[in-house]
């Protein structure tokens, strides 16, 4: 039950909002960081807590492309395939990847590590072509880039080619 | 090459600086707070916010301390100020860079905000996919409070703001401003009939203000320089103040740049974005995010302010500006945006929902070299049956792409539509035949 487990970070959410529903999309961030997913126990027990009905918290998970309410990989990597990104060959590293991987968009790997989506713009067009994967940003990807971040997360999980805080223009000099 | 001061972005451009509290208190950061509070009156606030003329960075353009001042005076009760940081229109990258970079600098101009509009309650409503950026602003709010910054009784003047993050969670119209009220209150974020305002009946229907990271980040400068100050940067009287421009596509610098609005296209990108990735030249550009109709090399020297970049068919929108070379399909341009505003229409109006999957579909044939003559006219009576009939202005928006490349480029449509009549794929319609 996620009101044991989380007490401290639901009440602690709880207590942003003056009317309860405001705290459904963070309590179902809880839910899927607990279970990789929103179950249909977790969003019982959302409703419950928010005194909503079950299909109300349901109704708003369908609206949002970030809440999952199936398994993802262990890694979810989407790319992004807007025309900003596509401009600058986001077409080409899907293509990659999906080769790498053995699996298209939308797909999952058999093994349950990855899954690969092509999405919409990701708010990085100035460092495209550019993907996601789980929490953090990936930019001014190129072919053996890719290559690395992968075989990082194979090995160790993480990989320190992700981004850190908004990183170019990095110098002064990109400036006038 | 023109020297630009550099206003919003100048705190993160020295080497070393990190945006922790203690290196944006160095750069003078926080002295707009410590002047204004208690010691300026919130409607001067106001005030001087109006007269520096600035208007909101986020699309729409509206005069800020104008949409400040139509909140109801003598409201008792709760009001709120939002923060959009929902940046999900393609092209635009800015908001990203002065939250993760700066935080602080947006965070004073939020208590600023607050002190103005007198709320008490500050929501920044951050796309879900920033993580880091809202991990960023979680710490620097809580260094701000430990400063006495945010929380209660602010620097001992009896003014109490709190400030929260809320994550959205991957919807593009959550950017709009009544459909960012609803997913904040927990909801599908389908975009609210207008009247009544958010000014009036905002967030649990309380008077709200809702504005974007960029705009705010203005507001501790034009309080400690002044609003003539600010007025007269840019192309006064009516685009003031400078614009974080992000340029990207087939340039060779793409990013941010922070320029004075009103310098040119050509200007912005051959002098500050490196010119072009292989020297063709620009082909297309889009001066305001995926929104704003595509322009062409007769533009180039059209000014980047609010009032030429309208005059010349397009809009300065979010100031996220893509440049397009020579050899770049407009109809596949067209169909990459289109594809985007078919995924991103919330399904509330008919004439989006249904119109959007028409034009896609219409538009994927074309490309495929299996489209009809008469598929043109298809596009233009559905685009001319969205835009303006629905209840925000995505349906203005989604037309956009198609509407401009048909205008500009329709050579390149009838391309496409001979080449499929030519591989027989589709026969040719008999001339004068009526549908």
């Amino acid at each position: 039950m996620l009101r044991e487990k989380y007490k401290d970070e639901i009440e602690q959410i709880l207590s942003r909002y003056s009317v309860k529903r405001s705290a459904l999309i963070p309590l179902l961030y809880v839910a899927q960081r607990d279970q990789g997913y929103v179950t249909e126990a977790a969003m019982k027990e959302i409703a419950q807590i928010l005194t909503l009905t079950p299909p109300q918290v349901y109704e708003t998970i369908t609206f949002y492309t970030m809440l999952n309410l199936k398994p993802v990989g262990k890694f979810h990597i989407q790319v992004c395939k807007s025309l900003m990104c596509a401009l600058v060959g986001s077409d080409s590293l899907i293509g990659w990847i999906k080769t790498k991987l053995g699996i298209a968009p939308g797909e999952s790997t058999a093994d349950g590590n990855f899954t690969l989506s092509a999405v919409e713009c990701l708010a990085a067009c100035g460092t495209a072509p550019m993907m996601q994967i789980n929490d953090d940003y990936y930019e001014r990807l190129t072919e053996e880039k890719v290559d690395r971040i992968l075989a990082d997360l194979r090995s160790t999980g993480t990989s320190q080619l992700k981004s850190g805080p908004f990183m170019w223009p990095e110098a002064p000099k990109a400036q006038v | 090459m023109p020297k630009h001061e550099l206003i919003l972005l100048k705190n993160m451009m020295q080497p070393g600086y990190t945006g922790s509290l203690a290196d944006y208190e160095k750069t003078g950061g926080y002295q707009a707070l410590r002047k204004a509070l208690g010691k300026i009156a919130p409607a001067d606030v106001t005030a001087t916010v109006k007269k520096s003329g600035l208007r909101g960075r986020g699309g729409a353009g509206f005069p800020t301390g104008v949409k400040w001042g139509f909140l109801p005076k003598d409201y008792q009760g709760p009001r709120y100020l939002c923060c959009n940081a929902d940046e999900s229109e393609p092209g635009t990258f800015k908001d990203r860079q002065l939250m993760e970079r700066d935080p602080h600098q947006m965070l004073e101009g939020i208590v600023l905000a607050c002190y103005a509009i007198d709320a008490e309650s500050a929501y920044i409503y951050i796309r879900g996919e920033m993580v880091l950026g809202s991990k960023i602003l979680e710490r620097a709010i809580g260094e701000a409070r430990t400063a006495g910054y945010i929380g209660k009784n602010i620097l001992g003047t009896g003014v109490n703001v709190n400030v929260w993050v809320h994550r959205g969670a991957g919807a593009y119209i959550c950017g709009e401003e009544t459909a960012l009220l609803e997913s904040l209150e927990g909801k599908r974020g389908l975009p609210r009939v207008k009247p009544p305002f958010p000014a009036t009946h905002g967030l649990y229907n309380k008077p709200t203000v809702v504005n974007n990271v960029e705009t705010l980040a203005n507001l501790p400068h034009i309080l400690n320089r002044g609003a003539e100050w600010f007025a007269a940067i840019g192309s006064p009287p009516k685009s003031t103040g400078t614009r974080v421009f992000c340029v990207s596509g087939h340039v060779k610098q793409p990013g941010n740049y922070e320029v004075p609005m009103g310098i040119t296209i050509r200007e912005l990108v051959y002098e500050h974005a490196g010119g072009m990735r292989s020297d063709k030249p620009i082909k297309a550009f889009i001066p305001g995010g995926a929104s704003a109709p595509f322009l062409t090399p007769d533009h180039l020297d059209v000014k980047l302010d609010f009032e030429s970049v309208a005059a010349a068919g397009s809009m300065l929108g979010s100031g996220g500006v893509t440049v397009m070379e020579e050899g770049t399909s407009m109809v596949w341009a067209a169909l990459r945006l289109m594809e985007f505003f078919y995924h991103e229409s919330c399904g509330k109006c008919s004439p989006c929902r249904e119109g959007s999957s028409w034009l896609v579909q219409t538009m994927r044939r074309i490309v495929a070299k299996r489209g009809q003559m008469q598929d043109l006219e298809t596009l233009s009576d559905l685009c001319k049956n969205i835009a303006g009939r629905t209840v925000c202005a995505f349906g203005d928006a989604e037309v956009a792409p198609i509407m401009s490349t048909l205008k500009h480029w329709r050579q390149e449509y009838v391309t496409l539509i001979r080449e499929a009549e030519a591989a027989n794929l589709i026969m040719p319609e008999p001339v004068g035949a009526k549908h």
